[in-house]
């Protein structure tokens, strides 16, 4: 499993920061930064959830 | 003419052969005249304001053009002349309007705010809903226009503030939203009646925002954890001592803060309710949905952040048939091209949530009231990210979509537990008024309201 952002549409809402701790973090600059690019796949149900509730739909997970 | 490289010019939609173009359709029936840039021209098409030319596009591909696009290349800041006058002009602001939106942004529609927002917000409809008798009438433009003005003040600027302010406020600043003639794009300052009006409201807020200051400066001041915005401002001192923000300033500040949540959350606000009341079998289901939610004595300021499918997706349908924004405008600031189609710099560059929301190829039945669009498996909005636009999309999107989407369920939380609502006219009866840039509900809109005999959450423990 591997996170990917599309810069063009995040807008630091946070979110995802709150849904999955640890994973996202979003910094002064608005811009989400992806902690784990590679999570485990005991996190993944947060994740998950992160992908889902991201008010800009600014995230997805790719399985390769 | 641009032979080689095969980029055409836009083709332009019929009618406009006055000398202000467009404008005068645009006064009276803007969405007809995007529809029918869209019917003749397809995803490219132009029209003409005064003597600006506009590039309205259309479709998903077109629309992802328009919103990937940064300030440099299409820019937002020029594109709404009506705004300033409202703003005021020579305000000076200490940051671009990039920068304060991000202040905004950082300081009060942060995801950890939420939960505070929440319970402010049911705290003030029940405060309104505590005015009322068991069964009235109310004007649904005026009630929820006044509503969200307490609710935005006070997540926004602070409880303090808003305890300030009485329901002149909202008068003043609905004076201000029906100040945006599209005959800015000719003259902001024109001298017609709107145009007055919107300057004398502006002055008396000037006034009322100065009486508070001064109040506050002559008065003890407030405990340190009760602090709000104007007391924050009031800090800032120039080097020689004296008040680094002005009252004119000051109040610029918040009108331009205050601007883009209130009109757009209380009209969505208003047509949830109009199309609950047309559609009583998607009613008894958002009933029985909150029946359910708070059935154990959930808070709403627990509830409104979690999910509530049914509710939510009548929010959603009713943004998608009836979008507070009907025309997303910036400013070509170099030559483009978009599907074939040549874009020259100085040309108004154009999106429409009117006409992308009902897109028939993205929303089956794009005119009726579906909310089961939005339920799992169909999710049309999420499917079509670039022509389910009523909060924009890309780097521009609305930042108060979250705080504006927790509000409403909120505020619906509190309205439909406790009270039942019929419509007092014609169904068709209620529509919107587009002789403005910002669209608002024509009145006469009316709805009747009764106490429940047993509120929605206890019904489980009365049977």
């Amino acid at each position: 499993m591997r996170i990917e952002v599309d810069a063009d549409l995040c807008q630091g809402h946070g979110v995802c920061e709150s849904e999955a701790p640890g994973v996202f973090e979003v910094g002064r600059d608005h811009q989400v930064v992806v902690l784990l690019t590679e999570p485990p796949d005991d996190r993944r149900a947060e994740i998950e959830a992160a992908v889902r509730f991201c008010p800009t739909h600014a995230l997805s997970i790719v399985d390769d | 003419m641009a032979v080689d490289t095969g980029i055409r010019e836009p083709a332009r939609v019929s009618g406009g052969q006055g000398a202000t173009g467009h404008l005068e359709e645009l006064r009276v029936d803007p969405i007809g005249l995007m529809q029918r840039v869209r019917d003749e021209c397809g995803d490219v098409g132009l029209f003409r304001l005064a003597d600006r030319e506009v590039v309205l596009l259309s479709g998903a591909e077109a629309n992802e053009f328009f919103f990937r696009s940064t300030d440099d290349v299409l820019d937002q800041a020029e594109a709404y002349p009506f705004m300033t006058p409202v703003f005021g002009e020579g305000v000076v602001f200490d940051a671009s309007p990039e920068r304060r939106r991000e202040m905004l942004h950082n300081q009060a529609l942060r995801d950890k705010f939420m939960r505070g927002h929440a319970a402010t917000i049911a705290a003030e409809v029940e405060a309104m809903v505590a005015r009322w008798d068991d069964e009235g009438e109310i004007d649904l433009l005026e009630w929820f226009a006044e509503l969200t003005m307490y609710t935005s003040s006070a997540c926004l600027i602070g409880k303090r503030f808003r305890d300030q302010l009485d329901g002149r406020f909202a008068v003043l600043f609905h004076d201000l939203e029906k100040g945006t003639d599209a005959i800015a794009y000719v003259d902001p300052y024109a001298d017609i009646e709107s145009f007055r009006r919107r300057d004398a409201a502006r002055a008396e807020l000037v006034s009322l925002i100065q009486g508070i200051m001064e109040g506050r400066a002559a008065g003890p001041p407030g405990p340190e954890d009760e602090q709000d915005l104007v007391d924050v401002l009031m800090s800032i001192k120039n080097p020689d001592g004296t008040d680094r923000f002005l009252p004119d300033e000051v109040t610029g500040m918040f009108i331009s803060m205050m601007f883009a949540g209130h009109h757009t959350t209380s009209g969505t606000a208003a047509w949830t309710l109009i199309e609950l009341l047309r559609h009583p079998d998607v009613l008894a289901r958002v009933d029985d949905e909150l029946g359910e939610l708070y059935a154990d004595g959930a808070e709403v300021s627990y509830q409104a952040l979690r999910a509530m499918p049914l509710l939510e997706s009548s929010v959603k349908e009713a943004l998608r048939l009836h979008p507070p924004l009907i025309l997303l405008l910036r400013v070509a600031k170099e030559e483009l091209e978009v599907e074939g189609v040549a874009i020259h710099e100085g040309q108004m560059v154009a999106a429409s949530p009117s006409v992308s929301n009902r897109l028939p190829e993205d929303f089956p039945e794009p005119d009726a009231f579906r909310p089961d669009r939005y339920l799992d498996p169909l999710e049309e909005d999420r499917l079509n990210p670039w022509t389910w636009i009523p909060f924009g999309a890309g780097r521009h999107r609305c930042v108060g979509q979250a705080f504006a989407m927790m509000q409403l369920k909120a505020i619906f939380s509190v309205l439909l537990l406790d009270w039942e609502f019929t419509m007092a006219q014609d169904p068709g009866s209620y529509r919107n008024d587009h002789s403005k840039m910002v669209v608002q509900l024509e009145q006469p809109c009316v709805v009747r309201y009764r106490r429940r005999a047993v509120s929605l959450g206890h019904t489980g423990s009365v049977a």
